[in-house]
């Protein structure tokens, strides 16, 4: 008997044709004839377009076409839409302007698509496109949230006065103004959530094609969800019905969530394929990239807490305005809402919470889910106020929260979200242990002696992932159900394919699904082959976000349950016994308590030749599927501890240690899940240290267009990280498992803020600690300490 | 990037005559700057002539007491070499933390110094240690070399063919690299030499500079102290969003402190 | 246009391009070696980073023209007879890659660090690997696997 092989940190299948440089990335595929297209976007953050002549670049050289938002039009093809309606706290629906694949009269940030040039090369096209004459009447520019509901600030849209799209609110307002009435401890946080951008380090890339024969559409596309483009660009674009449109996404250079969305360039290209008779392709350039993928975050937050005197959280209220960008981009209006809002109360037992959300245009890229979306928001809230809460009771951060874990399960919060388990208490005593937390008193002493500054941060935190239940997410405004779907096919010759909805781009689905395949069915893993990415092979899927893959493996296990009761039905006959005495052993059908069985190859033949059994009864053929609909969200949970140490002469900040200990429940594969946790954290970190998409307040320009100036985490910025497992397994799908994906971006930045200023001894800091800010928040203590 | 002619001459003459004759050519050495900016079609050359394969421009030689290198030759030959880590290791250990490794094979001293980046790295070296630049026509002290941002003492056409450093007694080079471009936000070049201390800054300003007051504090004791609490004005210094001219004011003092400490 | 001739991968190769095609172009677009990335136009991500002359470069920052002549290495023609390079073969033990599409880059920037600098440790593994972008793996596992190669490759010269 081996070891099982589910659990077991095998080694990913998919590595081989990555690491010989045979990866099949959308800018990999050429088609026959293929055209380029390059957009010309706009350089203004907004601006009326007076006059768009396009002529001169139509005759340039190797030009086959040039198209606008009057052709689009013409065409009757729809624009861009939000698929998530949230209502505000009056009960009127969110005020979403038009979004046009390319504008028509007014572009409203810097990057926004107003025409296509389509020629014989991308140095041609882009040659033309500066022929391209724009005729811009310009107007003033909002850039951040806190700006964008003033009375003297520029309106984006005509439906929604003074940029607002909603006023959402969650949590019992009663209640929580209830325990703000007169409680011993009230603390207050004022709170920037920095903007993100992705940067998966695959630029995003699409060809669309047009097969005259057969009227039928083909798009490869860089996205996390093929099927969801396809059904957006049907049913609400109009480009064609779905069974005359392919999705294709090959391989794809990861996502943390921008290639979740429905671009205008993929729109765009597929659309002009027929116009212009030819396969037309786009791979953006990475400043293209900066400009026009969807971004992350950016929320400005006021929030506040009462505790008694002994520390228990008595209530939590919180005011956010959340920055949508120019418009709404294809899920941005749950990120702030559903996905943020539900997790405000953290692993505390909080009698009260209340949130209210405006969400606001503003001159910058739409802003939608990144990897996290609304939860690292929710959890550097939260992590941050009970941070600096046990600062001003003079508590131990660890004990105040020990205090206040939840510890009863389930458990229901003031803010939709019921937990189905968790063990809170067990992941922080993990992590104090790997961070050595008795000993970080001599650490700063001995520090300090070296003339630098040491600084310890928690972040105990709760995620809601697993996305989602459909009837629950259909009665809070998706548009979309988000169930998962899986077919197992069984081959004469017994090996096996799966075709699975959910999508893989880094997560190694093609070893952890092939795992639990050749765990149920004892073959080799070489001999199961795991397809996904292409809706002309698979039914249908929602594609992979969210830390949804357990809904994905749920719908494979239950493919595969179907699999084998019918293989057991026609075991029962090959065999001659009964349905019920055969079982599954090592990879055979056996007879209980005999020595008759059938290996799972010849089981597979059996099933197709179909000469040992009622065909009558049992269909021929192995091959079924399944549909899974999460019963709950799945919340995985734990403790991240950061230790920094800063050098107050030039602000520089090193992270000493960073320990992760998280609660994924069952695990698949922990080789995979660790990466996940170590990639997660990374990004966490970056938003911490040094990322910041910042756009100029005045002329709306995105001053970090580049890595020249966005600050990509880099080798030498990250620490080697220390990363231990709890585990409660989840009680909502039958493998006990949790998402793990986005875990370690939502927990990690409010451990290191809250190391940062324990080190400086400062309440208020804004992400990034970039060395400077560190510098003047060194400066603003002395020159405090001199005052007093 | 935009149209151009690519020319491969093979000597020194040649280039000259061929950048005579078209309009207006870019000289190509190693590209690391300036086949990204074509990219970004922020130049329109109608032609790049590509001196990288003249023969005789790359290579280190010690002479007279000085380090003698090559125009040609590339960040990482500088940075591995042993003629240069026994003479002025400072000089070495700058070429190693140009750029990556990558760009590090590719790029050259000529290129650098002849571009004069106001965040590159050589040109603080060249200006502290008080190289002389060779060119095609004539040789320019290092004082008259760097004249503003991107700009120099070169002459249309002139090409770079090797510097000369005078070997120190005593040097050191500090960077605090931008944490995004990792250009240096703030460089001090730091040199004890012969004709007195000579302290150049680079990336803080729209050039390459000597912080003479520093060199005054320095050649009266050449001990960190003498400058730690020297103040720079941030007045004429670069503001970004990685560094507002304050900051960079006070990290020239840092920086200027570490590289005296570090010296050797 | 301009005629231009290199050995890509121990073969003869030329082609006829225009002079201000990139390497990464001639190699992705003429040659089809698609196993060499662009993920960036500032020189800084590594997704590039081909052998030139057996020097590791960006080839996103160098004109097809200048590497006439020369012999040039992908990811391609690094495994040998089907067997992997011990840089690939670290990298898939380790997890060191996760989406793939730095991991080109990352695998020709080590096979170069390993060959300049036998004696690698984590820092200096980091710190050579300031010119290649990873977004997937927080880099811990990519330097676990150079670090495991070079220990392997050093055994194996020994």
């Amino acid at each position: 008997m081996t070891a099982p092989i589910v659990g077991a940190a095998i080694r990913r299948k998919e590595d081989f044709r990555f690491v010989t440089g045979n990866g099949h990335y959308t800018d990999d595929i050429n088609r026959p004839g293929q055209a380029y297209a390059y957009f010309l976007r706009s350089p203004h953050a907004h601006a009326k377009i007076k006059s768009l002549n396009v002529e001169a670049a139509r005759s340039a050289k190797g030009v086959v076409g040039v198209l606008t938002g009057k052709d689009l039009a013409a065409d009757k093809i729809g624009g861009l839409i939000c698929g998530w309606t949230i209502h505000s706290k009056d009960g009127s629906p969110m005020k979403a302007g038009a979004h046009p694949a390319l504008a028509v009269d007014t572009v409203r940030y810097v990057g926004d698509h107003i025409a296509v040039v389509i020629a014989d090369s991308p140095a041609l096209a882009r040659d033309a496109a500066e022929k391209i004459e724009v005729d811009y009447d310009l107007l003033p520019a909002v850039t951040t949230p806190d700006k964008a509901q003033g009375s003297d600030a520029p309106q984006l849209h005509a439906e929604a006065p003074r940029n607002t799209v909603y006023q959402w609110e969650l949590g019992n307002k009663k209640e929580t103004d209830a325990a703000f009435k007169s409680p011993a401890h009230v603390v207050k946080l004022k709170l920037t959530n920095n903007r993100l951008i992705p940067n998966a380090m695959e630029p995003r890339a699409a060809i669309g094609e047009y097969d005259q024969g057969t009227g039928a559409y083909t798009l490869y596309v860089t996205s996390q969800n093929p099927h969801v483009a396809r059904l957006v660009m049907s049913a609400f674009i109009g480009i064609a019905p779905e069974h005359k449109l392919r999705v294709v996404a090959p391989d794809v250079g990861g996502g943390f969530g921008s290639k979740i969305f429905i671009y205008a360039e993929e729109v765009v290209c597929t659309w002009a394929s027929k116009k212009v008779g030819r396969p037309v392709k786009w791979t953006a350039e990475r400043s293209e990239s900066f400009l026009s993928d969807a971004h992350g975050r950016d929320h400005v937050t006021e929030a506040e807490m009462a505790l008694d005197a002994q520390g228990k959280m008595l209530g939590f209220r919180i005011k956010t305005i959340a920055n949508m960008g120019a418009y709404l981009s294809t899920f941005a209006s749950s990120v702030p809402t559903y996905l943020y809002g539900t997790l405000l109360s953290g692993q505390y037992a909080l009698p009260a919470v209340y949130v209210e959300v405006d969400a606001v245009y503003t001159n910058t890229a739409p802003v939608d889910a990144y990897r996290g979306a609304g939860r690292p928001e929710a959890t550097y809230l939260v992590e941050r106020i009970v941070e600096e809460a046990a600062r001003q009771l003079k508590m131990d951060p660890a004990e105040l929260r020990r205090k206040n874990f939840v510890r009863t399960f389930p458990h229901q919060t003031p803010v939709i979200m019921n937990y189905d388990a968790g063990d809170y208490e067990a992941s922080l005593d993990e992590a104090l242990k790997l961070i050595d937390y008795k000993g970080f008193p001599a650490r700063k002493v001995e520090a300090q002696k070296r003339g630098k500054l040491r600084g310890l941060g928690f972040s105990t935190y709760i995620e809601a992932c697993g996305l989602a239940p459909s009837a629950a997410v259909g009665s809070l405004g998706a548009g979309v159900g988000l169930w998962e779907s899986a077919e197992v096919r069984v081959t004469p010759t017994g090996q096996v394919e799966v075709f699975t909805g959910a999508h893989s781009h880094g997560q190694g689905h093609e070893t952890t699904f092939a795992q639990l395949v050749a765990g149920r069915f004892g073959i080799p893993l070489e001999n199961v082959e795991i397809i996904h990415g292409d809706t002309n092979s698979v039914q249908f899927g929602m594609g992979t976000y969210g830390s949804r893959t357990a809904v994905g493996m749920t719908a494979l296990v239950k493919a595969l349950e179907k699999v084998e009761a019918k293989a057991k039905r026609i075991a029962a006959h090959v065999l001659e016994a009964s349905a019920a005495d055969i079982v599954l052993e090592n990879g055979e059908f056996k007879v209980a308590g005999t020595d008759r069985k059938l290996a799972f190859h010849e089981l597979a033949l059996n099933a197709y030749t179909g000469h040992k059994f009622p065909t009558h009864e049992i269909e021929p053929g192995l091959k079924e599927s399944a549909f899974w609909d999460p019963l709950n969200f799945t919340f995985p949970a734990g403790c991240h501890i950061c230790e920094v140490e800063i050098d107050p002469e030039t602000g520089v900040t090193k992270i000493v240690a960073f320990v992760a200990v998280d609660d994924f429940g069952k695990v698949i594969n922990p080789m995979i899940v660790e990466g996940q946790v170590h990639g997660g954290v990374a990004q966490g970190i970056g938003q911490a240290m040094l990322e910041h998409g910042v756009y100029d307040p005045e002329s709306g320009q995105l001053l970090t267009g580049s890595y020249m100036d966005y600050t990509m985490p880099r080798a030498d910025d990250l620490p080697s990280y220390k990363v231990g497992l709890t585990e409660t397994p989840c009680p909502s799908n039958p493998l006990g498992m949790k998402g793990c994906g986005e875990a370690g971006a939502i927990a990690s930045p409010p451990a290191v803020i809250n190391a940062v200023t324990d080190a400086i001894g400062i309440k208020e800091f804004e992400m990034p600690a970039t060395p400077e800010r560190v510098w003047r928040a060194i400066n603003s203590t002395k020159h405090k300490s001199a005052a007093e | 990037m935009y149209q151009f002619n690519y020319l491969r001459p093979k000597s020194l003459d040649e280039a000259k005559k061929l950048y005579e004759n078209n309009g207006d050519a870019k000289f190509l050495a190693g590209g690391q700057t300036l086949i990204p900016t074509l990219k970004q079609r922020l130049a329109q050359p109608t032609a790049l002539i590509d001196i990288g394969g003249i023969a005789g421009l790359a290579g280190i030689k010690v002479a007279g007491g000085a380090i003698v290198i090559g125009a040609g030759t590339r960040h990482n030959d500088v940075a591995i070499s042993a003629d240069v880590k026994k003479s002025i290791p400072a000089l070495a250990h700058l070429a190693s933390h140009i750029g990556d490794p990558a760009v590090r094979h590719m790029g050259t001293l000529g290129g650098s110094i002849a571009n004069n980046d106001p965040a590159a790295d050589y040109p603080s070296a060249v200006l502290a240690l008080g190289a002389d630049i060779k060119t095609t026509s004539r040789t320019i002290k290092a004082d008259d070399f760097f004249t503003g941002m991107f700009e120099t003492a070169l002459d249309e056409g002139e090409i770079v063919t090797e510097v000369s450093f005078p070997i120190p007694e005593k040097a050191a080079y500090m960077k605090f690299p931008n944490p995004a471009s990792r250009y240096a936000m703030v460089g001090v070049f730091v040199a004890k030499t012969k004709g007195g201390v000579r302290v150049a800054v680079t990336g803080a300003a729209s050039c390459v500079y000597r912080e003479s007051a520093m060199e005054a504090a320095l050649a009266k004791a050449f001990t960190p102290d003498a400058v730690a609490n020297i103040k720079v004005s941030p007045g004429n210094l670069n503001s970004d969003l990685h560094g507002s001219a304050e900051y960079r004011a006070h990290l020239v003092t840092v920086m200027a402190k570490r590289a005296v400490a570090a010296a050797t | 246009m301009p005629g231009v001739s290199m050995t890509v991968n121990g073969k003869a190769v030329s082609g006829e391009v225009e002079a201000r095609t990139l390497l990464v172009h001639f190699l992705r677009e003429n040659l089809r070696l698609t196993g060499t990335h662009v993920g960036c136009d500032t020189s800084q991500c590594g997704a590039c980073v081909v052998h030139v002359n057996g020097k590791a470069v960006k080839s996103c920052t160098m004109l097809a023209l200048q590497a006439d002549g020369a012999q040039v290495t992908t990811i391609e023609g690094l495994a040998k007879n089907g067997e992997l390079h011990p840089v690939q073969a670290a990298f898939k033990e380790h997890h060191g890659l996760q989406c793939g599409f730095c991991t080109p880059g990352m695998i020709m920037t080590a096979v170069d660090m390993i060959r300049r600098l036998p004696d690698l440790d984590e820092t200096t593994i980091r710190q050579q690997l300031e010119g290649n972008l990873c977004r997937c793996t927080g880099y811990q596992n990519i330097v676990k696997a150079i670090h495991a190669a070079s220990l392997e490759m050093k055994g194996a010269r020994a």
